[in-house]
């Protein structure tokens, strides 16, 4: 399954990270992964949230530019070498990850990495032939 | 799509033009006797009032510009006493210069009239609801729509400016039919209505925009956004406000109302005067106003007058959409960039015309930047795709101008509007 991730326009102004996450933090959304990605003059910040539609919400109240899209919460075992091989299932099947990153997690057993790939359906279906399992936004949220 | 004056706006050519000439005449009587900077620039080329006959006699007068504005500043040109003049509206002094323009009862009366057959030519009557936001106060565009819209009969809603979530909801709630203001501030309230999910509850059938100059493709844009048609009007506080000129249903050029003001289009380099359908400055003369009527004053607005006949059946002379000014062509290390074209590469790639163009001079090199806002339409979450929009932004303007700006993305609404007319451009080049 897929689950939703806010995607923000950052530009390259001090505070403005600062002014997001704490207009998110203000109304008690819940953050469970983050990146951001930077360029020479903006940013994208990317977020897990317990609540996607009131935070898409609040920050475009804000006047923020915000996107909701479908990423992967893929649960792998927290071990050696299990990313790797992830990695070359996706690879195995042609499909190019555009972006990834780790999610934090309560779970002793397991961790979440977050991936943004270029098909979603074909990547399900090529986890799925393989015993890899993908998180739902309860999951995440919850725990398993 | 009705007519106010259709006597005026339908005269036969020479009808028009008897009317003309005498007006001019009373006027340049009136300007001599009562303004004395006027006086001695005639007196200086050796015209008397006498010489003033008929428009064929127009090119003889003196120009004037703003320069001869601001140093008389404020009374200066003020041609009535001080019991007879109502009102002064002033223009914002973007360029460092205040004009203050003076009104009679009958001043406003005909600037009033003017305005009046804008509405009607983009088909307002008694029935409708016209929802001016265009400022209120100094600026001349929320005192002009409002009194037109009072004399076509039109439920008037004097919204004034600003304050975008109460422009929305008095439109939806009264159903505003008629939407006045500048063109940038209905692109952004289209974005909003659209963004918010009021696109269905909106009855506007018609648009007059103006104050700043737009292009045919934010026309369209702004058009399928609100479903509606979109017509331009022209003004300037120097002469009266908007109403100067107007659009019909044809929309192709804006009407000039002749029986109140004179245009005229000359060589801006030689002022020399250019015969129709040559593209130059825009000079008007006043033949109606008594407060403030200034005779051949200079627009710095480059346009062309075209009198082919119009479906519209008015008989009034066309001018075109702006395009340009003879004071906005920025030179940027030697090539000549006009605003209008960085609009137009804009919305040829999907952008918004929400933009700035920041020219500076680093090193004794010019460094050239436009900043755009960034739309929810334009944004990915992945850093790849917004730079590929980016790059195909500098391409189109690098085809467009010869020069390639560097193209800054920027959140929406954080470039500056003043009386919502979008800062364009900052210079900071010392030269």
């Amino acid at each position: 399954m897929t689950i939703e991730q806010i995607s923000v326009f950052l530009e390259n102004k001090p505070g403005r990270l600062a002014e997001i996450t704490k207009i998110i933090g203000d109304a008690g959304v819940d953050l469970r992964a983050m990146s951001l990605a930077d360029t020479a003059d903006f940013g994208v910040l990317r977020l897990m949230v317990d609540n996607p539609e009131k935070t898409r919400e609040l920050l475009q109240g804000a006047g923020c530019v915000v996107s909701v899209t479908q990423v992967l919460a893929v649960r792998i075992a927290d071990k050696p070498g299990s990313l790797a091989g992830v990695l070359a299932v996706l690879a195995d099947a042609g499909i190019s990850v555009e972006y990834a990153y780790a999610s934090i997690t309560r779970d002793r057993e397991n961790a979440y990495v977050i991936f943004r790939v270029d098909d979603n359906d074909r990547a399900l279906r090529a986890f799925g032939g393989r015993g890899i399992t993908t998180a739902s936004a309860k999951e995440l949220f919850n725990g398993g | 799509m009705g007519y106010y004056q259709v006597e005026m706006e339908c005269a036969e050519r020479e009808t028009m033009r008897e009317l003309q000439s005498k007006r001019l005449a009373e006027n340049v009587a009136h300007v001599y006797k009562n303004v004395p900077h006027y006086k001695k620039k005639m007196d200086d080329r050796g015209v008397t009032p006498s010489d003033i006959k008929s428009v064929e006699d127009l090119c003889k007068l003196p120009f004037l510009t703003k320069d001869d504005l601001k140093d008389a500043y404020p009374y200066g040109y003020l041609a009535v006493p001080l019991s007879e003049a109502v009102r002064i509206q002033s223009t914002s002094g973007t360029t460092g210069k205040r004009v203050v323009a003076f009104y009679t009862q009958g001043d406003i009366g005909l600037w009033d009239d003017c305005c009046a057959r804008a509405i009607m030519a983009a088909g307002g009557g008694k029935d409708d609801v016209v929802h001016v936001c265009y400022g209120y106060g100094l600026f001349t565009g929320g005192p002009g729509l409002n009194g037109g819209s009072h004399k076509v009969g039109s439920l008037t809603l004097p919204m004034s400016s600003g304050n975008t979530e109460r422009q929305i909801q008095f439109m939806t709630d009264l159903e505003a039919t008629i939407l006045c203001c500048t063109p940038s501030y209905a692109a952004f309230l289209a974005e909003s209505i659209i963004e918010q999910g009021h696109r269905g509850q909106i009855k506007l059938k018609a648009g007059i925009f103006g104050a700043e100059a737009w292009s045919e493709e934010m026309r369209r844009d702004i058009e399928a956004r609100l479903g509606i048609k979109a017509y331009d009007i022209y003004g300037l506080t120097e002469i009266s406000g908007p109403g100067v000129s107007f659009e019909c249903a044809e929309q192709t050029g804006m009407h000039v109302n002749e029986d109140h003001f004179i245009p005229e289009i000359i060589d801006p380099e030689t002022g020399e005067v250019l015969p129709d359908g040559e593209r130059g400055e825009l000079v008007l003369t006043c033949i109606t106003k008594k407060a403030f009527p200034l005779l051949r004053y200079r627009t710095r607005d480059i346009c062309v007058l075209s009198r082919k006949p119009c479906s519209c059946g008015r008989t009034l002379v066309k001018m075109s959409r702006l395009m340009g000014r003879t004071d906005d062509m920025l030179i940027i290390r030697g090539v000549n960039v006009f605003p209008s074209q960085i609009e137009t590469v804009l919305l040829s790639c999907g952008f918004q015309p929400n933009y700035q163009i920041v020219v500076d001079r680093v090193r004794h090199t010019d460094t050239f930047e436009v900043r755009v806002e960034l739309t929810s339409e334009m944004f990915s979450d992945t850093v790849k795709d917004i730079s590929t929009k980016e790059n195909e932004l500098v391409s189109a303007m690098r085809a467009m101008l010869g020069i390639s700006p560097k193209v800054t993305l920027v959140a929406p609404r954080s470039i500056a509007r003043s009386e919502g007319k979008a800062v364009r451009v900052v210079d900071k080049r010392k030269i």
